[in-house]
């Protein structure tokens, strides 16, 4: 620089030469400023990573190594900050972990690119092939099945087991993506989108150890109570529902294939068995505040006898209903005899896994903005559903995939990862698809809720006509496999 | 323009007597070379104008140059305009706007290119290893991408408020720290470094030349392609968009952009100085290139974005590359001289 400004003096003359000093001293001087602050902290503080990600969940986690497997940003530095500990395993534990997620066969994909599937296939999962939804106050039911049981719909997973392979895909990464376990933020600088010269252009990151980072793209996965998202201030949609989800691991009286889902709509909420293998299933009931605390308090026992009612009981069925929908689905019958299915009973339950009862509150949450300048939110920071459709995660994955296509795409055409463009493309993206599954979870779920008998004659034509036109149940689940 | 151009030559010979090579084809190609592009740059040009033009008052004439110096007046009102300018480039939505869009376009069509000659090493850096210069390289919009691509680039232009503003923009991201770096100078005065020796730096010779919305701006496209084909190795590659000449060019370009749409500052374009890729293939084949592909592009100004076309007709990108064997380069550029003043 200093030879250049020479050569130019002695070429040009006095006054270019004026201009040229002022303009390297200017750029000097910001050189110097950014090496004080290089050097006033030491330790290097001051890093400027390609992406920060604050959440160490499934999403998280699966978002760090999807972007540190992908060929075109390997040379990327990328940061995990998770709050808790690192979960490792090297065989899983003997009884099941009462947090279950659905994986979608997209979601396996993506899981499967990762490298993460095999590990999970190897330690725990269960593939189901059939689902079947009812009604407790009608005989209104639909089943879902690929190719006539010949592929499979979805796989249950231990949430455990999800972060826990993708935790040990993360450190075959170790040489780019790095891990800060039991670290906490506290503070997000944001950047303003056309900067003084002198201000930071990153997204700064200020841990609560003191520590502050930088980065380029700030990828916020921390959950449906997201201080990214809070802190950006972004609008969101959010209720919470009335409601509150029990879970369990159920013993089954007797081993069966156990390759169904099962889900009865009470008037209460939804109840649902997920297969977890041939004798146990998860419980997802979904069910008021009042109830879930009643069911909480109950004994082993009585639990389990109030599980097997609220899947077996007839008693919110009124004559009327019943009547009219038999009719209905005897018309329905007359003209596409081929299609529907008969009604399978569920497993009965004999008993619940030790110490495996827990409740937490369901809500429905929809940020009205998924991006910022050098931010984007994933998974639940950005939408919360409702557990009925066994979807939360699988909206997650789906992000997921979607930004690893995008960002792997700006890198390689040379782009700033946290440039607005292809973010802009992310949102859109995935909000064409979020938001009618949000829709569509929400609409079930209050469609359910009640037990006023027009609303329940026409959830049951709905079902029942849905369940005879196997185009539309393909659609359904092609939609919901992604 | 040659008239201009011969006005300039009287001047030169005036000067003093030059030690650099080719400094007179550098305070022509000076003039022009920058790298702006759709908005203001006309603004620029006047500026870069009023650098070269000092420059040339200085610049020595050379004895192989039988070049001319293009001369303009400089309005003060132009140079202030540009100063403020300079910090709009990184403005993603500002007058900079299709410059920016175009990246989607260029960058690939450059880094395709050059993967299908080279082979990639690393796919995270798929340029790594690579030198290329950025002619008229502006606020370095399009030097700084190549960069995170894995090359060594140099951005060069004649503005010092653009090496300035591309200097500021580029010392924020540590990742490009030492592979992106840029030089107030005119692609003449780097040929001649290169070809005096006076620089002992190998690094100098370059394999990629990318001159992206620059050419139509030139005063004297012959010396473009030679100081092009100087500091380019053999086999090299040489990457220009440009605009065509064309009577939808000029209606787009000139009518449309500037006078009705206003998405350039009036007066950016001199349709007289656009040119034809069959003329563009002409010059630089008789400069010791080989044409490989041109590919038409188009600008949808509603939706902001590049995209290509089969039509060269508005806005084209071309890829030439040096022949290995280089030809004597005297009677080669006088010759490709004489014949476009003999056209003119």
């Amino acid at each position: 620089m200093l030879n250049l400004t020479r050569a130019s003096i002695a070429r040009n003359g006095f006054g270019r030469c004026l201009m040229a000093e002022k303009r390297s001293s200017a750029v000097k001087s910001v050189r110097r400023g950014l090496v004080c602050a290089d050097h006033s902290d030491g330790s290097g503080n001051n890093e400027v990573y390609d992406v920060i990600i604050p959440g160490g969940g499934m999403v998280g986690t699966a978002m760090a190594c999807s972007l540190g497997m992908h060929p075109n940003l390997s040379e990327k530095k990328i940061l995990l900050l998770e709050a808790g500990n690192k979960k490792v395993m090297d065989k899983v534990p003997d009884s099941y972990s009462t947090r279950v997620s659905s994986i979608s066969p997209g979601s396996a994909t993506l899981l499967t690119g990762i490298g993460a599937w095999e590990h999970i296939t190897k330690w725990r999962c269960k593939p189901y092939k059939k689902m079947q939804v009812w009604d407790a106050c009608s005989d209104a039911l639909i089943t879902f099945d690929k190719d006539n049981l010949e592929e499979v719909m979805a796989y249950i997973v231990e949430n455990d087991v999800v972060v826990a392979a993708l935790t040990k895909q993360l450190d075959s990464l170790s040489d780019h993506v790095q891990v800060k376990y039991r670290s906490k933020v506290v503070k997000y600088i944001w950047p303003t989108a056309h900067q003084a010269v002198r201000s930071v252009p990153w997204v700064q990151v200020v841990l609560a150890c003191g520590e502050t980072l930088q980065t380029k793209l700030l990828i916020g996965a921390d959950g449906p109570n997201s201080m990214v998202r809070r802190q950006l201030g972004i609008p969101t949609v959010k209720w919470d529902y009335d409601q509150s989800a029990v879970v369990a691991v159920l013993r089954l009286s007797e081993p069966t294939e156990n390759n169904v889902a099962w889900q009865r709509f009470l008037p209460t909420g939804p109840i649902a068995m997920l297969p977890l293998s041939d004798t146990e299933s998860s419980l997802v009931w979904s069910t008021s505040h009042h109830l879930a605390e009643e069911l909480m308090a109950l004994d082993d026992e009585c639990f389990v006898d109030a599980i097997n009612s609220a899947f077996w009981s007839n008693v919110n069925q009124s004559e009327l209903v019943e009547t009219a929908g038999s009719l209905f689905r005897s018309a329905l019958a007359t003209i596409m005899p081929s299609a529907g299915s008969p009604r399978q009973l569920p497993p009965s339950v004999a008993a619940i896994g030790p110490k495996s009862r827990v409740m937490f509150p369901l809500g429905m949450g929809h940020a009205s903005e998924y991006i910022r300048h050098r931010v984007a939110l994933v998974g639940d920071a950005a939408h919360r559903v409702h557990p009925l459709a066994g979807q939360g995660a699988n909206l997650g994955f789906g992000d997921v995939a979607c930004l690893t296509q995008l960002l792997s795409q700006a890198a390689f055409n040379g782009k700033d990862l946290g440039a607005m463009q292809h973010l802009l493309e992310y949102e859109s993206e995935r909000q064409r698809h979020n938001l009618p599954m949000m829709a569509a979870i929400d609409l079930m779920k209050r469609l359910y809720s009640t037990n006023t008998a027009p609303v329940v004659l026409l959830r049951t034509f709905g079902l029942q006509a849905t369940n005879m036109l196997p185009t539309l149940k393909e659609q359904i689940m092609a939609f919901a496999s992604k | 323009m040659f008239a201009n151009k011969s006005g300039s030559v009287m001047l030169g010979l005036c000067r003093r007597k030059a030690v650099s090579v080719c400094s007179v084809v550098q305070s022509l190609v000076g003039n022009n070379l920058f790298g702006w592009n759709v908005g203001c740059k006309q603004r620029t040009l006047w500026l870069q104008m009023n650098v070269a033009e000092r420059t040339q008052q200085r610049a020595v004439h050379r004895k192989l140059s039988t070049r001319a110096v293009h001369q303009t007046t400089v309005d003060p009102d132009e140079l202030k305009r540009f100063r403020l300018l300079a910090g709009k480039w990184w403005d993603e939505n500002g007058e900079f706007k299709a410059l920016h869009a175009m990246n989607d376009l260029r960058v690939p069509f450059i880094r395709d290119n050059l993967l299908n000659m080279h082979k990639a090493q690393h796919p995270g850096k798929p340029l790594a290893g690579l030198r290329v210069l950025d002619v008229g390289c502006g606020g370095g919009l399009l030097t700084e991408p190549l960069g995170r691509l894995g090359a060594s680039v140099l951005g060069i232009d004649p503005v010092e408020e653009n090496i300035g503003t591309a200097q500021l923009h580029s010392l924020c991201d540590p990742h490009l720290g030492g592979r992106v770096s840029y030089r107030a100078c005119t692609l003449e005065e780097l040929s001649a470094d290169v070809a005096g020796g006076e620089t002992d730096r190998g690094d100098t010779v370059f394999d990629a030349v990318v001159a992206s919305e620059v050419v139509e701006h030139l005063a004297d496209l012959e010396t473009f392609a030679f100081c092009c084909s100087r500091i380019l190795k053999p086999g090299g590659s040489l990457f220009i968009t440009t605009i065509n000449k064309t009577n939808l060019s000029y209606a787009l370009a000139v009518v449309a952009a500037e006078q009705l749409l206003r998405i350039v500052p009036r007066g950016t374009h001199d349709w007289e100085k656009f040119i034809s890729p069959v003329e563009l293939e002409r010059l630089l084949e008789s400069n010791c290139f080989s044409v490989q592909s041109v590919q038409g592009m188009m600008y949808n100004p509603a939706s902001g974005a590049w995209s290509w076309i089969n039509s060269t007709a508005i806005n084209y990108a071309l890829h030439a590359v040096k022949l290995a064997e280089e030809p004597p380069s005297n009677p080669q550029t006088d010759k490709a001289d004489n014949s476009a003043a003999s056209q003119s």
